[in-house]
């Protein structure tokens, strides 16, 4: 059935709740307001006011409840509005949603999702547009997932909502509107698996998120010149599928990494040190990285629009390694 | 400077309907914290173990607190000073001791939780935090499970006064109030944190002004005072049980020893308001109170400290045996499987 990223999410959460008594959600603005984008639009009605619960604007509250709520045998399903609101939860998540199995001997599972939202592209400037998914990624004890499909977005959020460790679920606020084939029953898509989007011979394109958007574009772009390049979609972050992507480097012996957010320190850092170590040998050019420009988001749209990485920036990436 | 308190005479025990076994079994507790308290606190300071974080002045409304939940549904969850509180709902001496050693067998983290920090899923009780406060909000979430489970199970936590000026106690005030969660705030107030003395962390008189805050009954009580502390936080329990809501409850304690093992509080501690605590020690009040009562001789006295002794030397030699944790199982427990 075709169905938009959103809709995908939002019928997952629906099959959840209706499916599993311990499942309830969290957050501002969720219930009546239906979500800040519109994810949770008549779930309220449907499951009542305890299964969607409305919070005080409280982030660290929300969390830290949601993680005593795990505890207590609950299965919280949080919605923080962006991914910059995260920062104001950050001592929840990382020290201690992260941390407490581990800390009490293995005692303590916090069966947890946060969903939250990533990304630029919306003019809404500086700390409503940011790309936090790897400072996340870089906490052992948490799972990342980075849906880039409509597919994937239901299927990861069914492997979320079932894995008894906390996960950190990124959406992409451009790509509500995505819309794809979505089975109607549920159905799971495994954290750690990447997925081949486009296969191809000369380059391999690492993307997650959105940018799995702008490498497809990317390398139907390249196609006309002549240039095969194999797409992947990591679809999670942590774990990531460095097994896929070393395979795919193996054939292509080229690399290039495409993410949102700022270059320093960012995941492909992560991925393109994995292919240097690990697939060194395989490599015939020096792994590109394509990243934002190292700036605060500006509000300006000609401006927001120069700091995004594009499908030109990734053709130049693609050029440099061929 | 920490807050005084007038010590007035210990409340009757018929007021508070515990029977001789009940009050003993508090006193047996508080001993056993102490000596407890006092071995590693040793320990850390002759560099057998590398901290010790003391709760020394503390006991009596730990001990009340304990007291005050039904051990077979309840849950707890704690800070780094409640020794006392975690003894008298179970956790043995030395359970306590491995934790404190980092061996393999610590049952609260196996080697990886920094000591007093208890996790005892069985009791439930979960491990509260070194970045202070946060545990407010679990504890919150606790409540908030069992209430939308229809359970009747109560939640307490404690903190220090410190603690309250952080985000997380606001944030866990207001979510429990809104949702009139059953769980009872304490607030251990010893009046210094760390160095800080309670007139530099807040502006208010008394803790339990806060609670008007947020639409809930705020107490002070002398933490001190085993029985009146009971009184006040078993009103509370009984409150949340009932479906009333929290209650937030502001136990003036003494702080005895430095705030830790790496601490030398005579940089900052004036020594008349250390012995001004030390006046207050909540021990001697109570073991002179059990004796006026005719509820504890000095033969029974010394007999128990004998027995607390030897649970401590028990405790130490069971730990110091035990082996230490395997590096090459550093991952373990990272991620829980299905």
């Amino acid at each position: 059935m075709n169905m938009t990223y959103r809709e995908a999410i939002s019928q997952a959460l629906r099959q959840a709740i209706t499916r599993d008594e311990r499942i309830f959600l969290m957050g501002e603005d969720i219930g009546r307001y239906g979500g800040s984008y519109a994810v949770t639009k008549g779930l309220l009605a449907d499951f009542g006011e305890e299964r969607i619960m409305d919070t005080p604007i409280s982030e660290a509250g929300v969390v830290g409840v949601a993680i005593g709520a795990a505890m207590g045998g609950l299965r919280p399903v949080v919605e923080l509005m962006t991914i910059n609101f995260a920062l104001l939860a950050m001592d929840q998540i990382v020290n201690h949603a992260a941390k407490l199995l581990c800390m009490s001997g293995g005692q303590i599972t916090i069966p947890l999702v946060v969903r939250t939202v990533g990304g630029a592209g919306r003019q809404l400037a500086a700390t409503h547009s940011q790309s936090f998914e790897g400072w996340f990624a870089h906490v052992p004890g948490i799972k990342v997932a980075t849906p880039a499909s409509p597919y994937d977005a239901k299927g990861l959020l069914r492997a979320a909502l079932d894995d008894p460790n906390p996960v950190i679920f990124i959406e992409h606020s451009l790509l509500y509107g995505l819309a794809g084939d979505v089975p109607e029953e549920e159905y799971s898509v495994p954290l750690g698996k990447a997925d081949v989007k486009r296969t191809g011979t000369d380059v391999t394109i690492v993307a997650y998120s959105r940018m799995v958007q702008v490498a497809l574009e990317a390398a139907a772009l390249l196609e006309k010149e002549g240039v095969n390049a194999e797409v992947m979609d990591l679809r999670s972050l942590r774990p990531w599928d460095k097994e896929t992507v070393l395979a795919s480097v193996k054939k292509t012996t080229r690399a290039v990494i495409a993410e949102e957010g700022w270059r320093t320190g960012g995941f492909g850092a992560e991925v393109a040190s994995t292919i240097a170590s690990e697939g060194f040998d395989y490599l015939d050019a020096p792994v590109q990285r394509v990243a934002g420009v190292e700036a605060p988001m500006p509000y300006n749209k000609a401006l927001e629009q120069a700091a995004i990485p594009k499908a030109s920036d990734i053709i130049a990436a693609v050029r440099a390694v061929l | 400077m920490a807050d005084t308190v007038q010590t007035r005479p210990l409340a009757a025990p018929t007021e508070v309907g515990l029977g001789r076994e009940e009050l003993l079994g508090m006193y047996r507790t508080m001993l056993l914290a102490r000596a407890l308290g006092q071995r590693m606190w040793l320990l850390a300071r002759t560099g057998k173990t590398h901290f010790a974080v003391s709760g020394d002045g503390h006991e009596a409304v730990q001990v009340a607190a304990a007291q005050a939940l039904d051990r077979t549904q309840d849950w707890c969850i704690p800070f780094y000073r409640d020794l006392a509180m975690m003894l008298h709902l179970g956790i043995t001496a030395r359970d306590v001791m491995l934790d404190d050693m980092a061996r393999a067998e610590a049952p609260f983290g196996r080697g990886r939780q920094l000591p007093a920090h208890w996790s005892a899923r069985r009791l439930r009780i979960v491990s509260g935090s070194s970045p202070v406060t946060t545990q407010l909000l679990h504890a919150a979430g606790v409540a908030l499970a069992s209430k939308l489970r229809g359970e009747t199970a109560v939640t307490l936590t404690t903190c220090g006064d410190g603690a309250t000026s952080e985000g997380d106690f606001h944030e866990a005030l207001n979510f429990a109030s809104v949702h009139r969660l059953p769980v009872v705030f304490v607030v251990e107030n010893n009046g210094w944190a760390i160095s800080v003395p309670r007139h530099k962390q807040m502006a208010v008189a008394s803790i339990a002004e806060r609670a008007a805050g947020y639409a809930m009954p705020g107490v002070t009580v002398d933490g001190t005072d085993l029985l009146e502390s009971y009184k006040v936080i078993k009103e509370a329990v009984d409150r949340a049980r009932a479906g009333e809501g929290p209650t937030l409850i502001d136990a003036q304690v003494v702080r005895l020893v430095p705030h830790s093992t790496n601490d030398d509080e005579r940089r900052y501690r004036p020594a008349e308001e250390l012995a001004d605590a030390k006046a207050r020690d909540p021990l001697p009040r109570y073991r002179a109170h059990l004796v006026a009562q005719r509820l504890l001789t000095e033969a029974d006295d010394t007999e128990l400290k004998q027995e607390v002794a030897q649970v401590v030397d028990d405790a130490t030699d069971f730990a110091e045996r035990s082996s230490y944790p395997d590096p090459s199982e550093i991952a373990t427990h990272l991620y829980a499987g299905r």
